[in-house]
């Protein structure tokens, strides 16, 4: 029935090819009904494979989550978590009368089951790192959770934003490659009806969903890996709405019928500076580079104007920024800076100090446009302040073995909580692990701010501590970040003003004006 | 043909490839897991995907043992194998599934598609062969072959978005991509059929310049040939010619070519299925080699080379018939 109303919205849109005077798919045969084009499809719906784990699953709810602003609100749990013993304990009262779609009821036992399978050595789950301060879980009666962390960890309840699975129905299979994994059963918005990998994954709303049944009937999610091949459907009335890529998304400007938003995101681009390198590591050369290179140049030709200038790992223009702490392009007091640590120019136009060379390679991900263009922007600019970097491109198996000594552009990002970035980023424990700290940062001074801001939930605590790290970052800028990069959506307007979240560099499914499609009015 | 097939040296042909496919079945797995296992792609870091970028050391670790990598090729190789002969092809890493499910859910798709395609090239291509070779040199001949080298030269890929772009977007006619409508629940025949036509026929006209040009070919010279001369002089009528004498003996190069042409089409498959999110085993294919996912790539492996022996078994056993003056001795 759906597919028809879909098919003759098609036909509308299509027939419509000629200058569109935005009434297209003003018929209301499938206005209960969306379809969007996304680029990454998750390998798993499996909250314990690590789906959803930031939220907005679609199928299935948190016992948190967030709203329009990042902040956490209630889901699954009846209230914010209460929390307790200097930190180390959340206790969560549970919403009464939730039932999971298949209309078994939602208890306390899930929630432990959930976590506690995620925990599990067994569990093939690659983001269980993020529930590390977890020390057990335990349900008291039907309705209550409490979790016992191993130390105070001030931005645990964010991590609660993860869905919770059904013990009755997840607890019978193998967690790895049981068929919970694609055809999962949740207590969320909407229903999974087919999940064809590859193609696309149909939602139908949840009649009996708790916070009441979305207008937004058809939720359609088609897996367009291409870009052009996205632009194009999206064009053809196929879809209702895409993710698109700066280039690709000016081409709607001028379309009437469509709406375009631009969501801001943690999403970074920077380039690691391993203090195990002669010159990486040195202080000068760091500081020369970071003040060195033309952000805003990057912002405007890469990006086309969709992002930011990044001096960390924390957005400007959101409220963990520390002010003052914007570097200015400034060419001249780069080159005073290396003149003055003793780098000299050569004949050929590259610095040396005691017989060591301004020289270094640097790595970016084969393969993706946006990294290469920022390398050789980068390696460009540094040209001119006698540092001579040489591009290359790998896979990350070719990347990783050369980390410790070479420079690499990296990604990253999680709105969420200053520490998700943070303490990966420069924790100098966590050097070399994986790919945590690619940069060897170490400073004792941001390892103390970075631990005591994880043990107290004292907003304005927690921002001096995070001060102390991004004031360090312009001292000895051991990354140079270099871009926010903006996620671009285009969207049908027929569904009115819609609303983009702060995005983390993942794009999860959840990213998008259809982060919260149940709201959506049809 | 109402001859008696000769059903004792058709089947002993068949025996015999049966028997080869055995070791070179055996070699090629192993040689998918001895190439896996020498390429630089690292399975852990595919399957923990972006959560490894922040993921320990130590989650990583246990990832690697969980997957079973860490242990050395020729013993996950037997194990894989020997599992297999028992009808357990093991568990795919990168679609969280069984390997049989996986296979199961998206083998028909590939099949119907690759079909279909092939099926219309070669009539296609036969038509269009035999019109050209009729009278060589004409203003159709060239056009009709010049079209055939232009089409050899383009990617599928190419073809693909270049239909999309004209039949999808500026036609409106057919859907872009997809098994069915984008947001429909159920998989009807009809929607099925309208979302195969743009696949189907870029995967066709990728395949049919081959057969175009040998077509031509084979009938040009059987036109050649002294007895169709022969004919031609005795005042046959040229339809009887054409058809009676040239196309069956040029068409023979035609039906070896059916078979040996199998692998083009896995990977003309292959890319087409991306271009227009087909839901088949190409798509599978590329992500299985990608992540190193060796019990899927394996499985993979086999189902392709047993494509291959067969479109080579079926390619003698029709050049058998044809002429018998080869045999099935092959």
């Amino acid at each position: 029935m759906s597919g028809a109303a879909v098919t003759a919205l098609a036909l509308t849109a299509a027939a419509c090819a000629a200058p569109d005077d935005g009434t297209a798919g003003g018929d209301k045969g499938g206005s209960d009904s969306a379809v969007v084009g996304i680029a990454y499809e998750p390998d798993s719906l499996s909250p314990l494979l690590g789906y959803g784990k930031d939220g907005n699953s679609k199928i299935f709810d948190g016992l948190l989550t967030h709203d329009a602003g990042m902040k956490l609100k209630p889901a699954l749990a009846a209230a914010l978590p209460k929390v307790t013993d200097d930190g180390r304990t959340y206790t969560y009262k549970l919403r009464e009368g939730v039932k999971f779609s298949d209309g078994e009821p939602f208890t306390s036992e899930d929630v432990v089951f959930t976590y506690e399978t995620i925990l599990d050595k067994k569990t093939n789950n690659a983001s269980k790192t993020e529930l590390d301060a977890v020390e057990d879980v335990e349900a008291k009666g039907d309705d209550t959770v409490v979790f016992h962390l191993k130390y105070p960890y001030a931005p645990f309840a964010e991590r609660t934003v993860l869905p919770i699975a059904p013990e009755h129905i997840a607890a019978k299979q193998d967690v790895n490659s049981g068929t919970f994994t694609t055809k999962p059963v949740g207590t969320g918005p909407y229903e999974l009806v087919k999940w064809s990998k590859g193609e696309q994954l149909v939602f139908k709303a949840n009649p009996d969903y708790w916070g009441g049944k979305p207008e937004i009937e058809h939720f359609t999610m088609a897996v367009i890996k291409d870009d052009d091949v996205r632009a194009t459907r999206l064009r053809s009335g196929d879809l209702d709405g895409a993710i698109l890529p700066p280039n690709l998304a000016r081409t709607f400007a001028k379309d009437g019928g469509k709406k375009t938003y631009a969501a801001k995101s943690f999403d970074y681009r920077l380039v690691t500076l391993p203090t195990g390198n002669k010159v990486t590591g040195d202080t000068a050369i760091r500081r020369a580079l970071d003040t060195g290179v033309d952000r805003k140049a990057m912002v405007d030709r890469i990006l086309e104007g969709a992002g930011k200038e990044a001096y960390g790992p924390v957005p400007t223009d959101s409220p963990w920024f520390t002010r003052g702490t914007e570097r200015a392009y400034d060419v001249d007091q780069a080159n005073k800076l290396l003149d003055e640590a003793g780098w000299k120019k050569g004949a050929d136009g590259v610095r040396t100090r005691d017989g060591v060379r301004a020289a270094f390679p640097l790595w970016y991900l084969t393969g993706d446009k946006l990294r290469q263009d920022h390398a050789l922007a980068y390696a460009s600019d540094a040209k001119k302040l006698g540092i001579d970097i040489k591009v290359e491109s790998g896979t990350w198996e070719v990347i990783m073995p050369r980390m410790p000594e070479d420079a690499v552009l990296a990604g990253g990002g999680a709105p969420a909580d200053p520490d998700f970035d943070q303490y990966g980023l420069l924790r100098s424990t966590l050097a070399g692990d994986g790919f945590n700290n690619m940069a060897w940062y170490d400073d004792k001074s941001v390892d103390r701010a970075l631990e005591a801001a994880r043990r107290t939930d004292d907003r304005a605590e927690r921002q001096k501590a995070y001060d102390t790290v991004q004031r360090a970052l312009v001292k000895d800028p051991g990354y140079t970040f270099l871009t926010h990069i903006d996620h671009l959506y285009v969207v049908d307007e027929r569904f009115g003003d819609l609303t983009t979240q702060v995005e983390p560099h993942d794009h999860g499914l959840a990213s998008g004006p259809w982060w919260n499609v149940e709201d959506w009015r049809a | 043909m109402s001859r008696r097939l000769p059903w004792g040296p058709m089947a002993r042909l068949t025996g015999r490839r049966i028997l080869f496919a055995v070791p070179v079945l055996a070699v090629v797995t192993f040689g998918v897991f001895a190439v896996a296992a020498a390429s630089p792609f690292d399975p852990v870091r595919a399957y923990a995907g972006t959560a490894g970028l922040t993921a320990s050391q130590e989650n990583l670790d246990q990832l690697r043992e969980n997957l079973g990598v860490d242990r050395p090729l020729t013993g996950r190789w037997w194990d894989w194998l020997t599992s297999a002969l028992h009808g357990d092809l093991g568990d795919s890493a990168v679609m969280r599934q069984p390997v049989a499910q996986v296979i199961g859910e998206r083998l028909g798709w590939s099949v119907l598609l690759a079909a279909t395609a092939f099926l219309a090239a070669i009539v296609v291509g036969t038509l269009l062969g035999v019109l050209a070779a009729r009278r060589r040199g004409s203003p159709l001949d060239r056009a009709v072959t010049s079209l055939a080298y232009t089409l050899e030269a383009a990617p599928p890929f190419w073809l693909g978005l270049l239909a999309v772009w004209l039949f999808a977007l500026k036609l409106g006619v057919l859907p872009a991509g997809g098994l069915t409508d984008t947001g429909s629940t159920t998989v009807g025949a009809g929607q099925v059929l309208s979302h195969l036509v743009l696949p189907a026929g870029v995967l066709a006209v990728s395949q049919l310049p081959w057969f175009v040009l040998y077509v031509r070919q084979g009938v040009g010279e059987a036109l050649d040939e002294d007895p169709v001369r022969g004919a031609k002089a005795r005042g046959l009528a040229q339809r009887t010619v054409l058809f009676g004498h040239a196309l069956r003996s040029g068409t023979l190069p035609v039906l070896t070519l059916i078979g040996s042409r199998v692998p083009e089409l896995i990977t003309g498959a292959l890319l087409v299925e991306t271009v227009f999110s087909w839901p088949g085993i190409a798509a599978a294919t590329v992500q299985a080699a990608t992540s190193v996912d060796f019990s899927l790539l394996a499985a993979l492996t086999v189902l392709a080379t047993c494509a291959v022996l067969a479109g080579n078994w079926a390619a003698d056993l029709l050049y058998g018939l044809a002429d018998p003056r080869v045999g099935f001795d092959g």
